[in-house]
């Protein structure tokens, strides 16, 4: 997956098979698929017909013009499938990647769901949803599955581009597992959620192919402009023929327009450069999300992406690093700093959560106090229960006595305490309240039935994440964190991370609540989710992205899937999907405005023996009026292949508010489209006159 | 442009965005149905209109109902204005003893007429009895205007409504529009226009000795009612004299103000609004120009009002202004000019305090050329069509801006209602591409504009320019429409060209040069009007009913603004593209080469 993110635009291995296809394209069926270009098509026949006919004497222009008019239509046809087909090229080029991973896994069926049962063989295509397998090291994983029993870890590289194993295992969110992958150590028994052929793997490669790609709304609603416009100036070039008649007839001289060239100039009007690179755009979008690890379940959910207003994003692991981390001693009156940090780091020793070993961290790096050697004392662990919610050590004094340290949440060591007949201090519920109210986590640790302080634990807000968060509000996207904690830590976390709301003691039904209020409003929601318990969430949000390392279930909601299982690309998601949609309308008004300068083109060229006076039109300056409408032709088609790198990559998203943005590309795609066509005119018709060819 | 121009032109503005704010509000609450107090009295006689019809006030339509009724309703009053042209010789109030209309000429009338376009291919005053004008066309010219505003309300609505299935009342809204407001403007227009001197009587054409004997020649009619031909082809002309005046009369005021108010423009009399009795003083004429505007630009405010922000109406308004001036300046540039050919005649066309100088053929000396350039454009920018100049004899440009403004689709304030619609249109297709470039789904005032919407504004958007261009076409082929042409070469193009986009734009104004009163130009004029009207209303109604039923969505700062100046330049930008391409090649054979042909003459 990784070196398919990195196929250049114009490779020899991507060109060839297009330049291929563009002339297979050439069938009538599936020119007929895109109007405009269908258009073109039926005026390349056309005047591929009256070149023949002027072949044979009976020419309304010259046969060498025609031939060249008719040439440069039949190009104009093949760039737009060149565009067309390599844009497929590159998609193709992931799905075979991906192909590659389908090959024909040998699974071990088990008779009896559970390990140790009898297996027998089958092949991955022979297994159906329900069944149960099997996987030892060194083993792929056949289809799509959920694991019942057992630990290991696995290898998703093939998938995700990450090389570092993850550990899979049975029960909660860690639970799913992708066909395709292989279990590096340890085994497990995988019930399988899915038929094949309909596996994520399965659905990924038709996606990317494109064989289900459907045009997206917005795509259709375009097509009807483009249509509607090809029409109309199909009208006006028709008409043209009846009026020209009726000049010639009024002023009495030269000849009425040529067929050649009222379809040289049908081509020119009529929005091709959109209408060739339309479909083009659409799969390079697809592709480009492919190539940021996500994919998409359909080219409706990547064009909604670009639409979102809200974005709904778990704290933990988005908003903040995975883990709180301790920040601060705050002894009990009378007490030192480095006494409560001695005991800290005492209770924390066997705790190896990420939380205990920064307690550990924090008191080496204040007062230098080193890990000890604890085989000296006589020690007894006291590990983390639901039921006391402390974990600490006893440690055996040379005298005998059993030294109690224990660090926990504030209640449970107030009623740990009390039990022991002690009293909790004032002063330490204050700072415990105090920590509280900052967001943060208070840890109280205790020696026996003497409260030490407090310990806090910090919540560690993603560097560089306000900015993203700010960029998002020039954007228009409103941020809203969700988490389980109370709103007091959760206020706090959220002003320091700069979200425009926060959802706390968020419950799935309260997530499901906010969001369907939210859309209630005409707001599009978008969010992020892995846990089962996110799926009603994610089944209701508009664009729902789950992560790859979440349960089958969150997949199936969700209409997108991170492969990296990297929350934070959401953003990204966002950005993919707004790029499609200008990078569509940026080519529609660049296609258009192109027309004014076609028209300055030919049409003094078309009735330069009838009305010589029209030539006062020819700002350019064109060498003749053959020359003139070539090089109108000729630019028509040269701006589609000068475009498809733009189609390809997209124009780029930036986050400088709605305005400057639509000012910024009305400058250079609506300006630019008035004044480009001028200078590339010119110089085609330069390069014509030079090389004595018109 | 002169000073005196300028200072016209300003004035006139600057006066009609006075006026027609206030009118604006009251307009915004007629339609939201918040009628003021001081209209209670009237409420009554509403209510039974109501009761009298069978109409349930109450009753919301959804948008093919509401279409439904807006259709009957203009097919009725089609049937009704063919009728009463065909019998006006059996009925009374017809001192003049009118004979009955042509079945061509009032079919392609009564088209003209409901269709707000009021074409006119007769002569009023030796046409049509008293009772045809006022029972006839002036009822009409309440009904069509009253279609217009009504159409832009209900769609006004569809923005308005979140997730809503009806647009309101067609009956109730018809005939709010028609009592509240057209009535009572109309009554006061016309008596203020009673008083500048325009006619308001049933009497018999008056006959007056004149001073002077007046000699002329005219063209001999033979028998079979067509100008008789001597061997070359030539009219044959007779000599005649006379020391007596018909002095026509009638109605006038009454029609005359609804005529301008309506943005219909069917004169009373076939000179239309550059006749003394029809526009009787400088001050009735610039009266005139401000009524044409009047209810169009106090729509734009009503519209900014009933969406909740009026911002979005001033950006409109402000579109419309710009692209008015622009118009309006070239026409007066071009008119003041003067003609080349006539300056090498030796004739002075430079302006001094005796004359206003330019090219004076065809205008009233004493409306001069500031006037009549003003009125060409305030006339065609609005699909009125009346005028107080004669457009065909205009410099080419000149000429080629009410065509380009008729092109456009008349959205510089355009005409009652369908001018507000129609740029609403362009706003949605404007929005369309500018929503896209800025990479969302587009919206326009908290709707989205999806698959739907583009179908009907790509029918709205293409349905006139098919017409125009496929009228023209057939009309140039055919010997019948070659017939009519006044003119050779490229003029007669574009007489032919300005009759349908005059058409299909239902403005009704003419290049008068054409003799359009044909079988063959009554009924194909007649077609592309009616559909060139109802053509773009239902598909508009679609839209409406459409938007009605979507969510509004909440603006953020990721929306694309749709006032300020950027809109506005975009709005502009549009309008002339989508507008004007489809016409280029047309334009270019016609006025442009004239212009050419004019002055770069080889």
């Amino acid at each position: 997956m990784t070196s398919s993110n990195t196929f250049s635009l114009f490779s020899r291995d991507l060109v060839r098979p297009a330049l291929a296809s563009a002339f297979a394209k050439l069938d009538p069926r599936v020119q007929w698929r895109n109007p405009v270009m269908f258009v073109v098509f039926v005026g390349s026949i056309l005047t591929t017909i009256l070149w023949v006919q002027a072949l044979q004497g009976q020419g309304e222009a010259p046969a060498v013009f025609i031939l060249a008019v008719s040439l440069w239509l039949w190009f104009t046809v093949l760039f737009a499938n060149f565009a067309e087909a390599l844009a497929e090229g590159r998609s193709k080029a992931q799905a075979s990647a991906l192909r590659g991973m389908k090959a024909k896994v040998l699974a071990r069926k088990l008779d009896q769901p559970h390990h140790g049962a009898s297996t027998q063989p089958r092949f991955g295509d022979e297994l159906r949803k329900g069944d149960v397998v099997l996987v030892e090291a060194g083993e792929v994983i056949p289809l799509d599955g959920e694991v019942i029993e057992g630990v290991a870890s696995i290898d998703e590289s093939a998938i995700t581009g990450e090389s570092a194993p993850v550990i899979r295992e049975s029960g909660g969110d860690f639970a799913s597992v992708t066909g395709g992958t292989r279990v590096l150590s340890d085994w497990l028994v995988v019930r399988i959620a899915v038929n094949p052929g309909e596996s994520f793997l399965d659905r990924m490669i038709a996606m990317v192919e494109g064989a289900r790609r459907q045009k997206t709304p917005n795509e259709i609603a375009l097509t009807i402009l483009l249509v509607a416009l090809t029409i109309v100036f199909l009208v006006v070039t028709v008409t043209l023929l009846p009026f020209s008649l009726f000049s010639v007839d009024a002023s009495r001289m030269g000849s009425p327009v040529t067929i050649t060239a009222l379809i040289a100039l049908l081509v020119c009007l009529i929005p091709t450069t959109i209408g060739a690179l339309l479909s083009a755009i659409g799969v390079a979008g697809m592709s480009r999300m492919m190539a940021a690890n996500v994919i998409a379940t359909s080219g409706r959910a990547v064009e909604a992406a670009g639409d979102v207003d809200v974005l709904l994003l778990d704290k933990t692991g988005t908003i903040t690093l995975g883990n709180r981390q301790a920040s601060a001693f705050l002894p009990a009156r009378g007490l030192s700093e480095q006494v409560l940090a001695d005991a800290a780091q005492f209770a924390s020793m066997a705790d190896e959560t990420p939380e205990g070993r920064s307690i550990a961290v924090l008191a080496k790096q204040r007062f230098n106090l080193r890990e000890r050697e604890l085989s000296g004392h006589k020690t007894h662990f006291v590990p983390f229960t639901a039921q006391t919610r402390m974990s600490g050590v006893d440690i055996e004094q040379p005298d005998g006595s059993l030294r109690q340290l224990r660090k926990g949440a504030g209640e449970a060591i107030r009623r740990h305490v009390e039990s022991l007949g002690g009293s909790f201090p004032v002063d330490v519920q204050a700072a415990t309240d105090d920590v509280a109210r900052k967001g943060s986590t208070p840890l109280v640790v205790c020696d026996g039935l003497r409260v030490l302080g407090v310990v806090e634990l910090k919540d560690i807000v993603k560097g560089g994440i306000r900015e993203r968060f700010a960029e998002l509000r020039r954007m228009g996207i409103r941020t809203v964190m969700i988490t389980g904690d109370n709103r007091l830590t959760a206020a706090a976390i959220a002003a320091e991370a700069g979200v425009d709301d926060f959802l706390a003691e968020a419950t799935p039904e309260a997530k499901l609540r906010m969001i369907r209020d939210y859309q209630a409003d005409g707001r599009l929601v978008a969010m992020t989710g892995d846990g089962t318990n996110d799926a009603p969430a994610l089944a209701q949000a508009d664009v729902a992205v789950a992560m790859n390392t979440g349960t089958q279930a969150a997949k199936e909601a969700g209409n997108m899937v991170d492969l990296d299982s990297n929350p934070t690309k959401l953003l990204e998601v966002v950005e993919t999907g707004k790029q499609l949609l200008m990078t569509r309308g940026s080519l529609t008004t660049f296609s258009i405005a192109n027309d004014v300068a076609k028209y300055f083109a030919i049409i003094p060229a078309m009735f330069a023996s009838t009305y010589p006076q029209l030539g006062a039109l020819n700002v350019m300056h064109l060498a003749s009026p053959a020359s003139a409408i070539l090089s109108a032709v000729i630019y028509n088609a040269m701006i589609i292949v000068f475009l498809i790198p733009l189609a390809l990559k997209g124009v780029r998203y930036r986050a400088i508010g709605a305005a400057a943005l639509l000012r910024r590309n009305v400058l250079i795609y609506g300006v630019g489209g008035l004044i480009v066509p001028f200078v590339g005119i010119k110089a085609i018709d330069l390069l014509l006159s030079a090389l004595n060819l018109a | 442009m002169s000073a005196p121009s300028w200072i016209l032109l300003v004035a006139y503005l600057v006066v009609l965005l006075l006026l027609s704010w206030p009118l604006g509000i009251f307009l915004q609450r007629v339609a939201d149905g918040d009628l003021p107090r001081w209209l209670r009295p009237l409420q009554g006689l509403e209510s039974l209109l109501y009761r009298a019809a069978g109409v349930d006030s109450s009753h919301g339509m959804a948008w093919r109902q509401y279409a439904v009724g807006l259709l009957a309703f203009n097919v009725l009053g089609l049937v009704v204005t063919y009728a009463l042209q065909r019998t006006q010789a059996l009925l009374p109030l017809n001192p003049q003893g009118m004979a009955a209309v042509s079945p061509d000429s009032a079919f392609n009338t009564a088209v003209a007429f409901v269709t707000n376009t009021d074409w006119q291919g007769y002569a009023g005053e030796g046409t049509m009895s008293y009772l045809t004008q006022m029972l006839a066309l002036t009822v009409q010219n309440f009904f069509s205007a009253a279609t217009g505003i009504v159409v832009v309300i209900a769609l006004i609505r569809g923005f308005v409504a979140r997730s809503a299935g009806s647009l309101g009342n067609f009956w109730v809204d018809v005939t709010r529009t028609t009592l509240y407001v057209l009535l009572p403007l109309s009554m006061l227009f016309a008596v203020v226009l009673v008083q500048q001197g325009t006619p308001q009587n049933l009497s018999p054409y008056a006959i007056v000795d004149t001073l002077d004997v007046t000699a002329w020649q005219q063209p001999k009619i033979g028998p079979d009612g067509q100008p008789l031909q001597d061997a070359a082809g030539k009219p044959v002309l007779e000599g005649m004299q006379t020391r007596q005046q018909i002095l026509a009369m009638g109605p006038v005021a009454s029609q005359e103000a609804i005529k301008m108010l309506g943005t219909n423009g069917g004169g009373f009399f076939n000179a239309n609004s550059a006749h003394p009795y029809e526009n009787p003083t400088p001050l009735a004429n610039v009266l005139q120009m401000l009524a044409i505007f009047l209810i169009p630009a106090a729509l734009v405010f009503m519209f900014g009002r009933m969406v909740g922000d009026r911002r979005q109406g001033l950006a409109v308004l402000a579109a419309m202004t710009v692209m008015f001036v622009l118009a309006t300046s070239v026409v007066t540039v071009q008119e003041q000019q003067g003609n080349p050919l006539i300056a090498s005649l030796g004739a002075d066309q430079t302006a001094s305090t005796l004359q206003s100088g330019g090219n004076m053929e065809g205008k009233e000396a004493r409306f001069g050329i500031a006037a009549s350039s003003l009125f060409a454009a305030v006339t065609t920018a609005a699909s009125c069509g009346a005028v107080n100049a004669m457009h065909d004899s205009f410099t080419p440009l000149g000429g080629a801006v009410p065509l380009v403004l008729m092109q456009l689709g008349e959205v510089v304030f355009g005409g009652v209602g369908s001018g507000l619609y129609t740029m609403l249109i362009f706003a949605i297709l404007a929005v369309f591409v500018a929503g896209l470039m800025i990479g969302r789904t587009p919206e326009y005032l908290g709707k989205k504009i999806e698959i739907h919407e583009m179908k009907m504004t790509s029918i709205a958007i293409l349905v006139t320019p098919v017409l125009v261009l496929a009228g023209t076409a057939i009309a140039v082929l055919a010997d019948a429409g070659k017939a009519g042409i006044a003119n050779p070469g490229a003029h007669g193009f574009s007489e032919i060209l300005y009759a349908f986009t005059s058409a299909g734009n239902n403005n009704g104004s003419a290049f008068a040069g054409l003799s359009a009163n044909t079988p063959f130009y009554n009924a194909l004029l007649a077609l592309v009007m009616w559909f060139g009207r109802f053509g773009v209303i239902v598909p508009v109604l679609a839209i409406a009913g459409s938007l009605a039923a979507k969510k509004r969505i909440p603006v953020s700062a990721g929306t694309l603004p749709t006032h300020g100046a950027l809109f506005v330049g975009l709005l502009i930008g549009t309008v002339l593209l989508v507008g004007l391409l489809n016409y280029v090649p047309a334009l270019a054979l016609g006025p442009v080469v004239e212009h050419f042909m004019l002055w770069h003459a080889k």
